[in-house]
Parts: structure tokens; sequence; C-alpha cells
């Protein structure tokens, strides 16, 4: 019975998501169209399950990150260093294997730094990890000395942002593969419950025996990880590491996605397919917009004003109104149904 | 001193009928580095100063217009013989360009020009980014001749001075040319990934990109990730769809080279050659330079050897 709970809760995103689909279908009459090119799927529908990668990945680590009432603004900065750091490798003769744990670990490593800023020092997590956001980018020219830093002759690592596994691109495969992953550590252990309660109160949490301070230190450096794979992606995506632009403002994309997907910046209860949900309805928003042809003045006109409807259907206010509406109706039908009753 | 200097200097280079100004001292206050061809820059005013004899003295402002006055000012206190500012926004300079018109120092603006007085500076050197656009479409209206080709167009950033001219300049191209139609138009940033991410719609929209003759792009980044795009969608670009695109960073050589573009407008990093010729001009005649220099916007084609042009490039720090 878990999968019809799931349907219940995100119903609201579910027919965000459902609506915007249709009316790309309506926009632009191929989009459902798959086909297989080059031994790959091949559609429209499959550039938004592929352009969304980045920021899905990004929207699983800030989901544990804003559960815990915090936030990581570093994520689109720490994409541009590991990006850096994973072309810089690939370039000077390191294998595959290497190269990639070299880019998680240095990922782990800045997310290492934003927890321990937060639960160590207690830093508020809006300033501690705007240090990195801010800083990020400049450690990341450093290592690319200001260029974009290509790897054409590079096919290994160029497979992980273009190539394709079950005839579906690489980068879908890995954001599918760890969305799985953290669904499974924090559903099938207590470990969500935990991130919940410290978002909820983490004084109140400490004291009834949680470890806050690792618990947050993880969640910063789940989130730098999955920054990293973003930022693997992305730099292979385009054959080489581009420190200006590489994951720029897409740190506001995942805060998006999970706000869209139903979790409260106010910390505590979160849902990790929300955000997921979330995320494919602002990149399905940025295909649609792409595939109309308006002229790109209109571009962040239009996308500001399909969420702003979003968010105000999401609304507290008009949730409860419509809780309203519902209660009525029932009210109503409760009472004709007694009249009735009495009639007879 | 900084006039006794000059005199010296002046005498001591006509005494030798030596045709660069001799020991220049020159002040060159840098945007920062936020781009590979903005790197560039700085490498070749380097060069060009190293080449004539010149002292260049280099600061870097790191995007403030707060830095680059500050080192203005320095440039002036040091009594340099001139300074160079390539300036990071168009206002606010009307005071520090009086403080160094009164020290009697010329000013020369590099690439991108001020809302100010013209009085207040020498001269100006700055590519036509309308001009630019404008060999784009020249190029490509000559290529396709009497054909009938559906442009699609990767622009630069939304409102930016270099998207809205080079779109005027190629609009202004193939005006008239009723067989050429920008069938698409989409912004892609100035980046890689949106110009990839964009042409991936485009060819989606547009057939299977089968309705698509040419590409243009605003910048050769954006071309390069567009070529990716195409090639992924099973095509050929360079031959199933034309590209031409603007600026000749290093990599776009390199399509040229694996047959995947086809022309690219350079805007050239050298802007100190021409101020320093126009500098030397107005130091040893009092020659008054025009108020704009314009650079020239080079059309470079897979026919230019591409290989070698790379080679040249890339160790200049695009």
């Amino acid at each position: 019975m878990a999968v019809p709970t799931i349907v219940r809760e995100r119903t609201p995103q579910i027919i965000v998501l459902a609506v915007i689909l249709v009316l790309n279908a309506i926009i632009s009459p191929g989009f459902f169209s798959i086909e297989i090119q080059n031994e790959r799927l091949y559609g429209s529908l499959i550039d938004v399950l592929n352009r969304g990668a980045p920021v899905t990945l990004l929207a699983i680590g800030m989901t544990l990150v804003i559960a815990t009432k915090g936030i990581d603004l570093s994520v689109g900065a720490v994409m541009a260093i590991v990006g850096a750091v994973a072309a810089s490798l690939i370039t000077s003769g390191y294998s595959l294997p290497a190269t990639l744990a070299g880019a998680l670990f240095v990922g782990l490593a800045c997310g290492l730094w934003n927890g321990a800023l937060v639960a160590l020092l207690d830093i508020q997590p809006i300033i501690a990890t705007l240090i990195l956001m801010v800083a990020g980018r400049g450690i990341a020219q450093l290592i690319t000395e200001g260029v974009i830093l290509t790897f054409n002759d590079k096919p290994e690592l160029i497979f992980v942002g273009s190539g394709s596994f079950l005839s579906l691109p690489m980068p879908v495969i890995i954001w599918i593969v760890v969305a799985i992953l953290a669904i499974l550590v924090v559903r099938r252990s207590a470990l969500g419950l935990l991130i919940e309660a410290i978002g909820v109160n983490r004084r109140a949490s400490t004291l009834s025996g949680v470890n806050s301070r690792v618990i947050l230190l993880a969640v910063y450096a789940v989130s730098g990880l999955c920054a990293a794979t973003a930022g693997v992606i992305a730099a292979a995506d385009i054959k080489g590491a581009d420190a200006n632009n590489a994951g720029l403002w897409l740190e506001m994309d995942a805060i998006l996605a999970v706000v869209i997907g139903g979790t409260s910046l106010l910390g505590g209860r979160f849902s990790l397919v929300g955000s997921l949900m979330g995320a494919m309805i602002i990149q399905s928003l940025n295909t649609g917009i792409l595939l109309a042809g308006f002229p790109p003045e209109f571009n962040l006109i239009i996308k500001a004003a399909i969420i702003l409807i979003i968010l105000i259907v999401q609304s507290p206010a008009s949730q409860a109104a419509m809780a309203n509406v519902r209660a009525n109706r029932q009210a109503v039908a409760i009472k004709s149904e007694s009249r009735e009753h009495a009639a007879r | 001193m900084r006039t006794l200097n000059l005199l010296a200097a002046t005498a001591f280079a006509t005494a030798l009928s030596v045709s660069s100004a001799f020991a220049l001292t020159v002040g060159f206050s840098q945007i920062g580095s936020e781009s590979g061809w903005r790197a560039a820059e700085t490498s070749v005013t380097k060069l060009e100063a190293q080449k004539r004899g010149i002292d260049l003295k280099f600061a870097d402002a790191q995007q403030k217009q707060e830095n680059q006055i500050k080192a203005v000012r320095s440039f002036i206190a040091q009594g340099v013989d001139a300074i160079l500012i390539a300036p990071v926004v168009a206002t606010g300079w009307d005071a520090v360009l009086k403080e160094a018109k009164e020290a009697e120092i010329p000013v020369i603006l590099l690439d991108r020009t001020v809302d100010a007085p013209e009085d207040l500076y020498l001269t100006a050197v700055t590519s036509d980014t309308v001009f630019e656009g404008k060999v784009a479409g020249d190029w490509l209206v000559k290529e396709v001749g009497d054909k009938p080709c559906n442009i699609v167009e990767l622009q630069g950033t939304t409102g930016s001075s270099p998207a809205i001219n080079r779109k005027k300049g190629f609009d202004e191209a193939i005006a008239g040319h009723d067989n050429l139609k920008i069938i698409r138009s989409q912004t892609g940033d100035f980046t890689r990934t949106k110009g990839k991410e964009v042409m991936e719609s485009f060819i989606k929209a547009e057939g299977g990109g089968k309705n698509i003759c040419a590409l243009y792009a605003h910048n050769d980044d954006m071309a390069v990730g567009a070529i990716q795009a195409i090639k992924e969608a099973g095509l050929k670009p360079g031959k199933d769809i034309l590209v031409v695109s603007v600026d000749a960073v290093p990599d776009i050589f390199q399509a040229f080279v694996a047959g995947e573009a086809n022309a690219t407008v350079e805007l050239t990093p050298n802007m100190a050659g021409p101020a320093f010729d126009a500098l030397d001009a107005y130091l040893k005649d009092k020659k008054e330079p025009a108020k704009w220099i314009q650079t020239e916007s080079k059309l470079y084609t897979p026919a230019d050897d591409p290989q070698k042009v790379y080679d040249e490039k890339k160790g200049l720090g695009y």
C-alpha cells in the first residue's frame, strides 16, 4: 500500500507536472514521441529527464539539508569546483576511477566544511554556506587557471555526461540510482525520522539522545556529494569545466524544487519524491519554454508566473480554503441526507 | 618629474630615430579575468608592451570599479606616461578622468567605452559588435547563395549589448535575402551548457533538425555546445547544419579542424596594439587620434589553416 500513499500525498505535484507536460505537448506536438536514435532513447521527454539531472541531484541533498532547518547555498559553486577538479585530474592522465574518486572526495570535503561550520561552530546555515558559494567559483578558477578546461580526447569521462546505458542517457541512470539509494537509506532506517526531529527542534532532539552534530555533518556531506555528482555530469556533458558558468544559480532551482515538492523551509517533514517531482516540474517548464519559441525576453517572466501559480495553489491559505470547500460540500451532503431521512 | 622623463624619453627616441616610444611607462587597469577572452587580452597587452619596450604596470580590478579608480589614481601618483583602462561599467568615470587630464596623462579606453565627455580621454579602441554580426551574416548570405535556408539563432545573455548588437548586425546582413529566414531565436546565455540544451530543443522543434540549414551563435562557446547537440541528434554539424559564430576562441578552431564548424568572426584580444600605436603618434608627433579606433573583425573559415591558428591562440590564456 506504499505507492497509493505516495500518490495521495503528492497529488498537487502530480497534477502540476501532468498539466505542464500536457501544455508542452500542445505547444510542441511531438513532445511525447520517443524513438531510438544511435541506440539510445531520443525525444523531448528524455531531454527533460536528462537536462534535469543536475537540479534533481542537488535537490536530493538540499531536501535533507532543508529538513534539518538548514539550507545549502554553495551547491552551484561546489559543482564548479568539482567539475574543475575532474577535468584537471583526467587531463593530467589519471584513470576514470581515480578521477571520479578525487572529484567525489572534493565534493565530500566541501560538504564537510559546510557541515562543520553549521554543526560545530553553530553558524547559521545561510551564512555558513554563503562563504563557499562566494569563494567556490574563485577556487574553481584557480584550478582551471581561468580557462574552460576541455577534455575532448577523454571518452571515458565524456561517457558519464553523454553516454547511455540500457538506452537511457547516463545522467538519468545516475540520478535515478542516487535517488533510490537516498530514499532507501532515509526511509528504511530511522535516519529520516532523526533528520526531521532535528529540523523540528534541534535542542529537544539532542536532549532526547539524537547525535545531532553527526547527523548535521552527514546531511551537508551528502549535499556536497550530490553536488559533486552533478558537477561531474555538467562538465562531462560539455566536455569541459567552465568555472564561471557551471552550476550557476542552480542552488536556487534546487531550493525551488524542494519547496515545490512540498518540503517546508522551516524544516521537519520532508519528501524526497516530492523534490524529485519538483525538479522535473522545473525542467519541464524550462524545456517547454525553449520549445515554445517565444522571444527570450519572456523566458523568465513565464517561468516566474507559472511558479507563482504553483506556489499560490500550494500555499497554506489556499489549501485551507480548498479544505473548507470540501468540508462544506460534505456538510451539505450530510445535511441533505439527514433531511431525506427526516422526510421519510 | 614626469614631464622631464617624458621629454628625455622623447628626445632620446627622436635622437635615435627609433620608431617606438622608448622607455615609456604605461599603467593598465584591467577589469579582471572573468572570461578566456579577457585573459587573452591581458596577455596580448603584456606582449605588445614588451615588443615596444614599454614598461607596463598592470592592475587587476577583480570586476570592481572602485579598484579601477584606485589603480588609476595610483598610476597618476606614480607619474606614468599614459593609462589604459578597460572600464568595467560605463558610468562614474568623470572625476578620475579629470584628475588624469589635470596631470596631463593621456587615457586610452580599451574594449569598452564610458559615458564621459570625449575630451577627458585620448581615444577608445573597441570592436564594433554590430559589424561582427554583419560579417557573420554576410558570410552566410554568400555561402548559401540562392538556396532557401532556415536559420536558428543562439543569442547571448538577454539584454547584454553584444547580444543586441550581434543580432542587429546579422539581421541587417540577411535583410533583403528572402531565402534566408531566422526560424528560431533563443538565448543560450553565452555558455556551452545552455548552447547545447537550447540547440537540442531547436532540433526537436524543427522536425529532428531537418528544417534547419544553419546555426548562428553569438559566441563560439554556445556554438561548441550546439555542435555536440547536433552530433548527438545524428546530424553532421558543418554539413547538415552550417555553423557560424563570433569571437574566434581556440576551441572553435579545433571544430574547424574536425570539419564541424564553418566560420567565426574574430573579436580580437589585441586592443593594446592599436592603442600603443595611437599613443606613440600622439606623444611623438602630437597627432590627436580619432575618438574611436575600430579593431578589425576578421572572418576565419576552415581554409585559414585552423590548426596553426589554434596553436597560436592556445598560448594566450583563452
